[in-house]
This record gives structure tokens, sequence and C-alpha cells, in this order.
């Protein structure tokens, strides 16, 4: 059975939050609506365009779904008709898992009780809420819409709409932030018993205005680092494990769809901008709005886009489609799975698997990256059990720079 | 017949103080003799390497052939040689020199002479050409030409009353200036029938076809299928080719006779077989004796010169060698660095001649360098009475095996005007100078002649003279001899480990300041490692500066949006791709630019 995980992009919210660099913007309701018709058209498409469409064919293992993600932007701005309708096509274009793990993220802004219950209902099974932080001054500053109440308030109509896997977003290292500040953030979120909580240091992009404007001091290198062990320890205390680099988790509460990435799973992502990992390819869609509408219309209305794509040459029409619906298609090559799948598997806590890599690639590990293993477990950055290869404590700290050598030459 | 031939030629040059117009006046020389159209027409037709345009200045002497119809009804052959104007040049100047007859001097009417322009002059003369001056920028409001020309007329003592008053720029008196030269640059005054006679006094490497001689006939005559000689390399070779010079271009023709000015190729392969300086002769029909050439450079200041990719050093040698061919002042030998590996030592005639022959190789031949610290020849006398002269800082023996050390000093003159005579005297106490005199050209003008060591000098003096004096001081030196001084060795250490690359000879009077500069630069230029990385600088076995790249904590994408892999990947090959660049020293990672930087940074104040 071949398991593949789906990503829907929602790239609509109200404001855009002042660090934020991912593909979202302020809409209306009408063009929401527009992309939702657009995007319930690409689901129907989807699996005829990606080969996905195994399911009855002999020879051909059949294809489930084992996690969902909806991902923005802000997708609570989707009314629950809008979500319903769109968790009901990949229903019908895909089998999806009993089971499966279906998440949605919320902004503490955009949501009440009744639409949550309503989420709930169409069959949303964890929600992830951008809380970013319990202090108002600091919510103000990042230019996040909502205040800490409203947060907690949420929260609590997530538990009573029936949610019962939840993650809370967190922010460290904030303008001005101190440690201490920090780790009252993380008891307050800790008491309201989430079963994750996403902790990541703010990164100032290019390009946002927080790369523009004055900002109160960013804690130091030092301070920022006293911040992530402190995350650790308290977070220990309310029983969290971290099983990645900002992520933590209750026993079994670990994000499937999130580790998936990080372990060569296969996925498909709908919606503008959203990346694939499809067999061996990676590819994604556009990233212009009217752009992804042209080629939603040109592909539904023929199954096709593109000049040749009614041609039956060699190319076979599955991949011409393909080619000419999607964008920056990489076909990978060994050495980059290979490399993938190290610098992929090291943000997990557990590492990677030396039996996985060999039975991928069918070289022991050490065979390929014998010298950087040993330098960097001289080194006291990786740790190797004997089964698992992985990123000590400092290694975590300096993930980027053992990371960046495993890539081959 | 043939003496009527070398009396309608004229071979000269133009020599001028930088920036006082002399490859304008080229240029309009050239417009109008008529020998391009406007549309050929470059904006600076001599000056036809990139770096040259953009320093606007001249670097590498070149020749062009003008055809001018004078007003006594004849047509003359100009040869205008170009000669560089810096003195870091002066090599190259007096080859140039020994093609021509004459020269004009060019002086600018605001400014009046300055120290290049008595350099230049004075080279010109002991050559026993006739000079003649031309006063340029007549058309600016600040000229004072008759000021100028008693200046001339004072200072190096040539007739300047009836000089061209011009504006090469606005092309006002060039006409005068043919005629002059019509008139004043004798006439060649060879034996044709001779025996072939001629000196190379440049050329360059063609990979079609081979060695391009560029050469000045004395006596006879050369042609194609004539069986030459190189009197000091004893190269014989048969010419394929003879020609002339365009401009910018070379033009074949069928014979160069006694007087002209051209070029050859005879399929010279050897860079080494064509000696700039050399005399070219028949094989069958030798001269007597050479010409007697001129005195060869010696590089005055050394640096180690290494490929930032360690795989391209050959490119580097061969690089270097066709350099050679055209510049024979250029100097180098392999020598091994710990620290970068594989590279060449280099010399140089100067400060700016090593910056252009550093660019050039960037440029012309897409190598990507790392330099050390420039320095000059230092003699080292041993106990064991041997001495050694040292081109480079890591061959400097142990103290208890050093008698003395020598440094090698100038005599320089200053010309400043007399307001700025204060801050000027400053700087050369300064950089050690030793004090000679005061001599007043007029009242608010005067050369300062002072002694400084070379080594005070090679790094940045010519930009705080500039700087101290609002740009009117001009500089020229001379090698004087060699002093006794003590000096010592500056070790930089990073993490210990000391790094061959960043050693050089200090005074010890400076050893200080310049040991904590280097360690504050060398703090800001290499990224944080692993584990705190000491900086040190050390005299001997004395440390006397410190400082210390704090350690890498942290280094973490912390939140990697899952879908979109090829972004993180990026971020991962850039890094990689950084730590490529790294030498690695000791266990420390050093970007290559860091040694670059260091060191051109050295020369800040």
């Amino acid at each position: 059975m071949r398991k593949i995980s789906i990503y829907i992009h929602i790239p609509f919210c109200i404001r855009k939050c002042l660090y934020c660099d991912f593909l979202s913007a302020p809409s209306t309701p009408d063009c929401i609506e527009q992309y939702v018709r657009a995007l319930e058209a690409e689901i129907r498409f989807s699996p005829d365009l990606n080969g996905l469409t195994g399911a009855g064919i002999p020879d051909h293992p059949e294809i489930q779904v084992d996690t969902i993600f909806l991902g923005g932007g802000t997708p609570s701005l989707l009314t629950p008709d809008q979500l319903e309708r769109i968790l009901t096509t990949v229903r019908e274009s895909y089998r999806v898992q009993d089971g499966a793990e279906i998440s949605m993220e919320v902004n503490p802004g955009t949501a009440d009780l009744e639409r949550l219950q309503a989420y709930r209902g169409a069959g949303i099974n964890r929600i992830s809420i951008g809380v970013q932080s319990v202090d108002d001054a600091e919510l103000a500053l990042l230019g996040r819409i909502h205040r800490a109440g409203q947060a907690e308030k949420i929260f609590r109509e997530a538990r009573q709409a029936g949610f019962d896997n939840i993650n809370i977003d967190l922010m460290s290292a904030l303008p001005g932030q101190t440690a201490d500040r920090w780790e009252q953030n993380l008891r307050t979120v800790c008491e309201w018993g989430p079963e994750h909580i996403s902790a990541y240091s703010l990164i100032i992009e290019e390009g946002t205005p927080f790369a523009e404007i004055n900002l109160p001091p960013l804690p130091s290198e030092e301070e920022d680092r006293l911040m992530y062990h402190r995350t650790q320890t308290v977070l220990a205390e309310y029983g969290y494990q971290r099983y990645e680099i900002s992520n933590y988790a209750r026993p079994g509460r670990a994000c499937r769809h999130n580790c998936g990435y990080w372990t060569g799973h296969e996925y498909l992502g709908l919606g503008l901008g959203a990346s694939s990992l499809i067999g061996d390819r990676r590819f994604k869609v556009t990233a212009s709005m009217p752009e992804y509408l042209r080629r939603i219309r040109l592909a539904a209305s023929g199954r096709c886009c593109g000049p040749d794509s009614n041609s039956s040459d060699s190319n076979g029409p599955e991949l011409s489609g393909l080619d000419s619906y999607y964008e920056d298609i990489q076909q990978l090559t060994l050495r980059d799975r290979m490399e993938e799948f190290m610098f992929l598997g090291l943000r997990l806590t557990e590492g990677v698997s030396e039996a996985e890599f060999r039975r991928r690639f069918g070289n022991p590990v050490d065979a390929v990256y014998g010298p950087v293993l040993a330098r960097h477990t001289d080194g006291g950055l990786l740790e190797r059990t004997g089964e698992r290869i992985r990123l000590t404590e400092k290694g975590l700290d300096l993930a980027n720079y053992v990371m960046s050598d495993f890539l081959l030459d | 017949m043939a003496e009527n031939i070398q009396d309608r030629i004229r071979n000269f040059c133009i020599v001028a103080h930088i920036d006082h117009g002399k490859s304008t006046l080229a240029d309009r020389m050239i417009e109008k003799t008529g020998l391009l159209t406007n549309r050929e027409m470059q904006d600076q037709v001599l000056d036809n390497m990139d770096l040259e345009r953009e320093r606007g200045i001249t670097i590498k002497s070149q020749a062009v052939r003008l055809i001018y119809n004078a007003r006594d009804g004849k047509e003359y052959i100009f040869n205008l040689i170009d000669t560089p104007g810096h003195v870091d040049f002066n090599y190259e100047v007096n080859r140039s020199l020994a093609a021509c007859d004459g020269a004009i001097l060019v002086v600018d009417a605001t400014q009046g002479i300055q120290a290049q322009t008595l350099a230049n002059v004075y080279l010109a003369l002991e050559q026993d050409l006739e000079v003649f001056p031309v006063i340029n920028k007549i058309d600016l409001p600040s000229a004072m030409p008759e000021e100028v020309k008693t200046e001339i007329e004072d200072v190096i003592g040539i007739e300047a009353e009836d000089a061209p008053l011009i504006s090469a720029k606005q092309g006002i008196g060039i006409e005068e200036v043919l005629e002059a030269v019509v008139e004043k640059i004798p006439a060649p005054d060879g034996d044709p029938e001779g025996p072939l006679k001629a000196l190379i006094f440049d050329s360059l490497y063609d990979s079609y076809k081979g060695v391009i001689v560029f050469c000045r006939i004395r006596d006879g005559q050369i042609r194609k299928g004539t069986k030459v000689r190189m009197m000091a390399t004893g190269a014989v070779a048969e010419v394929v080719e003879v020609g002339y010079f365009g401009a910018g271009q070379f033009i074949p023709c069928d014979e160069l006779s006694a007087g002209m000015v051209g070029y050859f190729t005879a399929s010279i392969k050897n860079i080494r077989d064509a000696r700039v300086g050399d005399t070219v002769t028949e094989d069958q029909r030798p001269c007597d004796e050479p010409l007697p050439g001129y005195k060869k450079a010696q590089p005055m200041v050394y640096c180690g010169l290494y490929p930032a990719d360690a795989a391209r050093y050959p490119d580097l040698r061969d690089a270097l060698e066709k350099l050679q061919l055209n510049d024979a002042s250029l100097f180098f030998e392999p020598e091994t660095s710990l620290a970068l590996g594989f590279g060449f030592r280099c010399g140089f005639l100067g400060l700016l001649h090593m910056e252009v022959i550093l660019e050039r190789l960037e440029r012309e031949y897409d190598l990507d360098l790392i330099s050390t610290a420039p320095g000059v020849v230092y003699k080292v006398y041993k106990t064991d009475g041997t001495m050694i002269e040292l081109t480079n800082p890591s061959n400097l023996p142990d103290v208890t095996q050093i008698e003395r050390m020598e440094e090698p000093i100038v005599s320089a003159e200053i010309m400043v005007t007399t307001e700025f005579i204060g801050s000027i005297m400053q700087l050369c106490q300064e950089r050690r100078g030793r004090y000679i005199s005061t001599e007043y050209i007029e009242q608010t003008r005067a050369v300062l002649h002072y002694e400084l060591p070379l080594n005070e000098i090679i790094y940045d003096f010519f930009d705080a003279l500039k700087s101290r004096s609002r740009g009117y001081a001009s500089f020229d030196y001379e090698l004087k001899d060699y002093e006794e001084s003590t000096l010592v060795r500056m070790d930089i250490l990073v993490n210990k480990e000391p790094v061959d690359a960043l050693s050089f000879i200090v005074h010890t009077s400076n050893a200080y300041d310049r040991g904590r500069r280097m360690c504050e630069r060398l703090k800001d230029e290499i990224p944080r490692q692993l584990f705190d990385v000491p900086i040190q600088a050390a005299v001997g076995g004395r440390i006397i500066a410190r400082e210390t790249v704090r350690q890498l904590r942290k280094d973490v994408l912390a939140k990697c949006y899952g879908g979109d892999i090829s972004r993180k990947k990026k971020l991962l090959e850039k890094q990689k791709e950084g730590k490529k660049r790294m030498q690695i020293v000791g266990n420390v990672e050093i970007p290559k630019e860091a040694f670059m930087n260091v060191l051109k940074l050295d020369s800040g104040n």
C-alpha cells in the first residue's frame, strides 16, 4: 500500500503579520470563494495529473491518504461550508485512511466555538493555534490581530468543540524579550495542557516589515540559546518531549504530517504555491494567483493544459500534463535523495536509521558519509547508537552547520 | 633616396605628469592626422586596456603610426610611442624612450611642473632625446601659461618661450604641436645599407602568431623571410610578417627600414627568446655590437600570490609567464605556504605595479587570487658572515643567527604648495622619514627632499599624501641605499598556530600598532567556529596583541516550513559553498577572502 500526505494551502489572512514571509495576503470573501472553487477543481484533477489513480488497477498499489494539513495564510478564514467542500472533494478523489490525521491552522483572531464545532464536524481532528505569545505587548509588536486573552479562550473552545489534539505555536527571541519572560509564556501555555507545542525563535526575513523597521534590541545569541535550552527543561517538566528542532509533544502526539516531511514521505501540495514530493519528483504549484486560476481552468476543462498535452507521443500524457501544470519540477537523483534523507532526517531528534539508509540506497551510510560522520561524531555534534545517527544537544543548535556537510560534491 | 625616407620620419613620445593630458593630446594628434574616421575613434585610442581606461592611467607602452601632411607640403610618418606616467613604471618609460628621437613634454597650465614631470624629463634627457614643451589646458580660467613657461626654463632648463599653448580637450593648438614635431624632433640617422640593428622595445604574445616583437630599426632593414638573430639570447628565427602600428591594430607591410618603428613576427613560441631590450640583427650578416639596451629594473616590492582554487596553480603560472613577456620587470618564483598552498613569490616595481598585475591576472586570466602582505627586499647579515636578500618574511633566519638587518631607503621628492608643508612633514616624520632639504620653486610651491624607508611608502603613502594636501602634493622617489635598521618579524597566530601568509617584517617602533590592527581586522574576517578562537600577534615568542573570535552557538533554521525543501537546500548549499572557500589553518576555517581583506585593510590608517 502506498501512503501519501496532502497539503492544502490557503493563502489569505486578515492582515499580514510584520514578520511573515509566507505566501499570503488579505482578501475579500468573493476572492476566497473563487479560490476554493479552483481548489476543488484542482483536487479533482490532481489524481490523474499525478498518476495517483491507482485504486482498483491490478499491479498498482492501493493509494491511501494518511495525513491532511491545511496551512496558510489563515485557513480559519474559510467558512465551515468551504472547508467541508474541500474535505469532501478530497474524500471523493482519494481514499482517506480511517484515523488519518487531519490538521488545520487556526488564527485565534478568526475563530469562535461555533466555527470550531463546524470544523470538527467536517472531519478536522487536529488544530494548530497560532498563539505566538501570551503577552499583549509582544503580540502588538508582532502585528498579530489577536490578544492574549483570545488565545486562551480559543483553546478552551477548541477543547469544548471536541479537539483532543491541539498544537500551540509560540515564538521566542522576540525583540526585547528576556529568557524569564519567555519562560513565563511557556508555563502559561503548558498550564492549558495542549498535546503539542511548537516553540521556535523569530527569524527576521528579508523583505518583511521587520527587516525594515526599528525594533527593540533582539536577544543576543547567548540569550536565544538560553531560551531554547530553557524551553526544553520547562516543557520536559510538563511531560513534553522534543522530537524535532522546534517541536515538542506529549507521548504519541508528534505531528505525523510534519514528520512525513523529514522522512521522505510522499506528499501532494494543492493550492497556490504548494510544494509536492511524488515518487522521486519535487515540484510546485505556481505562486501567482491569476496564473493559478488560469491553469486550473485549462486543466479542468481539458484534463490538461499546455500546447502538447493532447499529443499521445512517447512522452506520455502524464508527464507532459505535469510538466505544463507545475513549476520547478525536479527529478531527484540518487544523490539528491541521499542528501535529503540525511539533512531532513536529522531535524528529528531520533535522527536517521542506518538500516533504512542501506535499504533505500543499497549502500551502508559509512560508504557515502564516512568522513563527515567521523568528523562530526568526534566534534560532539553527532552521535551514533549503532542503529541511528542523530544530532547531539549541541548539534541541534548548530544543525545547519552539520547538515550542509551532507551535501555531496 | 633612402636618406629621404628617414628625413620624413619622426619617432617621439609624450611625457607628462599623471592627469596633465598626455592621452588626450595623443588622441587629438591621431584625429588631426586623419588616420581614423570618427567612428573608429574610441575615446582614448592608445589606452586599450580596460584597466587603463578605468584608472585613467597608461600602463603598457604602445605605439601608433600617423601620417601627417605638413605645412611644407611634405608627408611625414610619425611614430608616437606611448609611455606610462607613473613612478612605478620608470623602467617602461625607459624602454619606450629608447625607441624615440625626441619627446613632447606636456605641462598643465594650471598646475605647472610636478614631481613626475621632472622624473620623466630627466629620463628623456639622459637618453639624449630632444625635448620640447607644450602648455596644456590653457582654456581653463586658472591657466597661467606665462608663469609655467618661466618655471620650465628655471627648473628644467629647456627653452619654453615658443612652446605651443594648447587645449588638448578643446582641440586648440594641435596643429602647432604637429608642426613642432616636424621642426624640433630630429629625423633618424641610421644606415639603411648597414647590417640590421634593431632594438626590441616591447613585445606581445599572440596565440596564433607567437611573439609579436615591437622594434625600432636603427640600421639596415627587415622583411618577410629575413633570418633574424636575437643578440642576447642567440635565438634565430625567420620573419613571417612585418608591419607598423595602426590605431589599436597591426598593419602588415613589405619591409621596415632604418629609422622606422614597427613589429615583426617569426613564429617565436618561447617568450624568453625575444627579451625586451635585446638587439635584433641578421643571422647571416650580423652587426658588430648590440645597442646599449637599458638598465633592467629591479623589483622593489614583493608579495606571495596564490590561486584561491589550488587546482588553478598551473593557470597562474601560465598567466605570469605571459605577463612577464610584456613586462620584463615582473619577477616570480614558486613558493609554498602552509596556509595557502602552492603559489609564487612575485616582485614588482612598486605597489601600483603590483595592483595592476593583480587586476590583470584576475580580469584577463580569470584567476581568483590571494595575495600576501607586500614587502620590500631586506638584507639580512648572518653571524656566519653570509648575507641573504629576504623577500619572504617566512624565510627570516632565527634571531640568534642574525647579526644585523638592512632595509631599502629611497630619496623622495615631494612637490607641495607651501600651506601643506607642515602636514606633509609630519607625515614623513611618522613614516620614519629623514628630512634633507626644502627647495622653493616659487613663492607658493616647494620641493621637500626626504629619505624614507621604502617599506613605509609601499602601502598607502601616496593616499596619505593626497589626503593631507587636498590632492595637491605630488611625489616621486628612487632607491637610494640600504641602511641598518631594527626590524622584527611579526607573526599572526590563529588558534595558537602561526599563519605564514600573514607574517610581515616591521620596524620595532611600529610593531605594537600594526599587530593590534591586524588582530582587530582578522577578528572581523574569521567566521565564528565551534570553539573560541584566539588571534594573536607575536614578535619572537612574545605575544603583543590578542583578540578572540567567540564560538558559534547557534546555526539552525528554527522554523522549516515543511514542503518547501528546495529553499532549505539552497540555504545549505550556500553554506557549503562558503565552507569550500575556507582554508583550514590548524583546525580553524578561514575564508580565503579574509587574507585578502586583512591585507588590503592593512593599508588603512
